[in-house]
């Protein structure tokens, strides 16, 4: 059996403390709100239809001969229902979002704004490429910002998420390696520093997935990647900045030789915030490497936007990126090419270098957060850009550094950090963990940074603030982490208890996942539904 | 009747040629509340090492695997309902499945319980 080395528990609630009871449930104006069909009732409404004339319909026998006793709610009850539970919601629009993940930063107005011009907001993606070339052009251009800032030869730009672009990568790498007879090559190698999505995606495509270890200091084992490198190896999946929230610093010794090898390096770049507008990496010898634009290019996702991960290939395996893609011709038309023309096109154009393994989504792409991502980069500038990359550096060094003296740092003698910090629960006292200073944390107003991931470092709390945060927010948020690590160094049992202010206090993680409810059960039927 | 262990903490208690196999109490409080189990279906041929049973906490899932080879002979049908029993006795109630070892012999490779003590020591 392997084990859990995160040093993750479930929690079950404390059952001193339950906090001082309402008749109502309302904590203050946090209000209880019910689900919605508890509410409603099959005697009210908030639309009022004329009474249909369905006479001379064909149903026959068929037609319903009782009442479908669908509840409905009047139109206050609706705003009311929605408004109460968009309060107990917490988002990076209130505060800081320290996740590092796809909500980690702002989302500027001026995207949505533009988003919503009827040009690209109210088009189809099967209206004829003449009536679209605007927003083709949209696409073509992010396409080439891409490619430029990553230093890459193509893109593929229809990939829906970060996991999607990992997928598309390693089968245009499987397409590389059929289409040149070589199909011995079924090893993936992943190190440890690498996201969790990578060893998945490798097994998804067909590979075997195997683990090269981290460095005590946090990067990849130059020495035991090269040793396992050979004739099965088809590439290696690497995070940089990886998860432990270094730069990989012999990334380019590594691509040189897995390249050396006849492989192909997969880079994850979900963290490329942290080096957009500084390194290129395709100056590093990335064969692939995803871009998240839902994190780096601040398109609206953990709030409900769609994900969206274009991927940047180098010249080997661009010829097998997947259909459909934009292309501009001399004459300034853009072309939408597709299977039928694909061969066509690419005799025309590019030498005939195109053996596109097939396609990733049915049509282009999310379409509106390629106008948000390239509003994003336009607004920016290359300046900008470069400047959102060094102050989200500068954010994660300041919050390493102000609380080593409180929080264990593993790799703070790693020299700086980049995206993100990572602390460790060393030094906790028995019986207090990473979880106790999450749920204090909610207490003090703030959502918890992510916890127990990266699995390498025991208990770790990893805190992403980016370029988004001002000094005087991350003071504050500082100033609160500080006080609830202290706390849970003291074995302060108040902490076991928190959140004490939350309208829900600490779940029971194990009940839950033992016993799951997945389905609403109605507890009191209603008495007029059967009518 | 002999128990042996092994590095990825799987025990097995063997009875002439019928062994039981279970994980150990180190192992049940690395993962913490165990909330479901998987245990092989009778009749299944497992070689050493070959991932026979899945058990999973609130927030990890793990294999675990055959520490010698047999034919699976029962599977412990209360842990469905009671994975808990994993946490509260995990070297007795707790047992994942029962199986005909191919060669009786092979355990003897696996540590016993004292070797498998100063091994847990050592982590």
């Amino acid at each position: 059996m392997s084990v859990n080395q995160s040093g993750w528990r479930p929690e079950r609630p404390s059952a001193a403390d339950a906090g001082a009871a309402t008749a109502t449930g309302n904590r203050a104006l946090m209000l209880e709100e019910p689900l919605i069909f508890e509410i409603g009732s099959t005697r009210t409404t908030g639309v009022d239809f004329a009474d249909g004339d369905v006479r001379h319909d064909r149903l026959g026998d068929l037609t319903r001969k009782t009442p479908i006793g669908l509840p409905g709610l009047s139109e206050p009850e609706t705003v009311r229902h929605y408004t109460r539970l968009s309060r107990q919601n917490y988002a990076i629009d209130l505060g800081l979002f320290p996740l590092g993940s796809c909500t980690m930063k702002h989302n500027p107005r001026l995207n949505e704004r533009i988003a919503r011009l009827p040009g690209f907001a109210d088009v189809h993606p099967l209206q004829p490429v003449d009536t679209v070339q605007g927003a083709l052009g949209v696409i073509n251009q992010l396409a080439f910002w891409l490619i430029d800032l990553t230093g890459m030869h193509g893109v593929a730009m229809s990939p829906k998420a970060g996991a999607h672009g990992e997928l598309c990568g390693v089968l245009c790498i499987k397409a590389a390696l059929e289409a040149r007879g070589d199909t011995e090559r079924r090893v993936m190698l992943v190190p440890e520093s690498a996201h969790g999505t990578n060893p998945a995606t490798a097994a998804f495509a067909g590979f075997t997935v195997e683990d090269i270890p981290a460095t005590a200091a946090g990067r990849v084992d130059l020495a035991a990647l090269k040793a396992r490198l050979g004739p099965d190896v088809a590439g290696v999946m690497i995070t940089n900045p990886n998860t432990c929230g270094l730069f990989e610093p012999e990334l380019k010794e590594i691509s040189d030789a897995v390249h050396a090898a006849g492989g192909y390096v997969y880079c994850d770049g979900a963290n490329f915030n942290a080096i957009v507008g500084r390194v290129r990496p395709g100056d590093l010898g990335i064969d692939a490497m995803h871009i998240n634009l839902h994190k780096t290019f601040s398109t609206p996702h953990g709030g409900g936007g769609p994900g969206s991960g274009p991927v940047v290939l180098s010249e080997a395996l661009s010829p097998y990126g997947p259909l459909p893609y934009t292309a501009r011709t001399a004459d300034g038309h853009i072309h939408l090419i597709e299977e039928e023309r694909a061969q066509e096109f690419s005799d025309e154009h590019f030498g005939g270098k195109h053996d596109s393994f097939g396609r990733m989504t049915a049509f282009h792409g999310q379409m509106g957060m390629f106008t948000r991502a390239l509003t994003y980069i336009l607004s920016h500038g290359a300046d900008g850009l470069r400047q959102v990359a060094e102050d989200a550096v500068l954010n994660a060094n300041y919050v390493l550094r102000r609380l080593e003296d409180v929080l264990d740092a593993p790799f703070a003698a790693s020299g700086p950090c980049m995206h993100e910090a990572i602390f460790s629960d060393a030094g906790f006292p028995d019986g207090f963990s990473t979880l106790d200073v999450a749920k204090g944390l909610i207490d003090e107003g703030f959502h918890p940074m992510t916890i127990y991931f990266p699995l390498v470092v025991h208990g770790a709390m990893l805190v992403e603030p980016t370029e988004t945060e001002s000094k005087a927010t991350l003071d504050q948020f500082i100033d609160a982490l500080r006080s609830v690590a202290t706390r849970a160094k003291a074995g302060d049992p108040s902490l076991k208890a928190a959140p004490h202010f939350a309208p829900r206090r600490r779940l029971d993680e194990t009940l839950a996942a033992r016993k799951p409810v997945l389905v609403w059960k109605d507890k009191a039927p209603l008495a007029d539904a059967a009518e | 009747m002999p128990r042996f262990f092994t590095q990825d903490h799987e025990w097995i208690e063997v009875d002439g040629t019928t062994g039981t196999v279970g994980i150990t109490d180190y192992a049940q409080g690395q993962l913490g509340d165990i909330v479901f189990v998987e245990v092989p279906a009778e009749g299944r041929t497992l070689a050493k090492g070959d991932e026979a049973a899945v058990v999973e906490s609130v927030k990890a899932a793990s294999d675990v695997y055959a520490p010698v080879g047999g034919t699976v002979t029962e599977g412990n049908a209360a842990l469905t309902e009671e994975p808990d029993l994993v946490n509260s006795d995990p070297e007795g109630a707790g047992w994942f499945f029962r199986l005909t070892l191919s060669d009786p012999d092979a355990v003897a490779t696996l540590m016993d319980e004292d070797a498998y003590k100063s091994f847990v020591a050592s982590l």
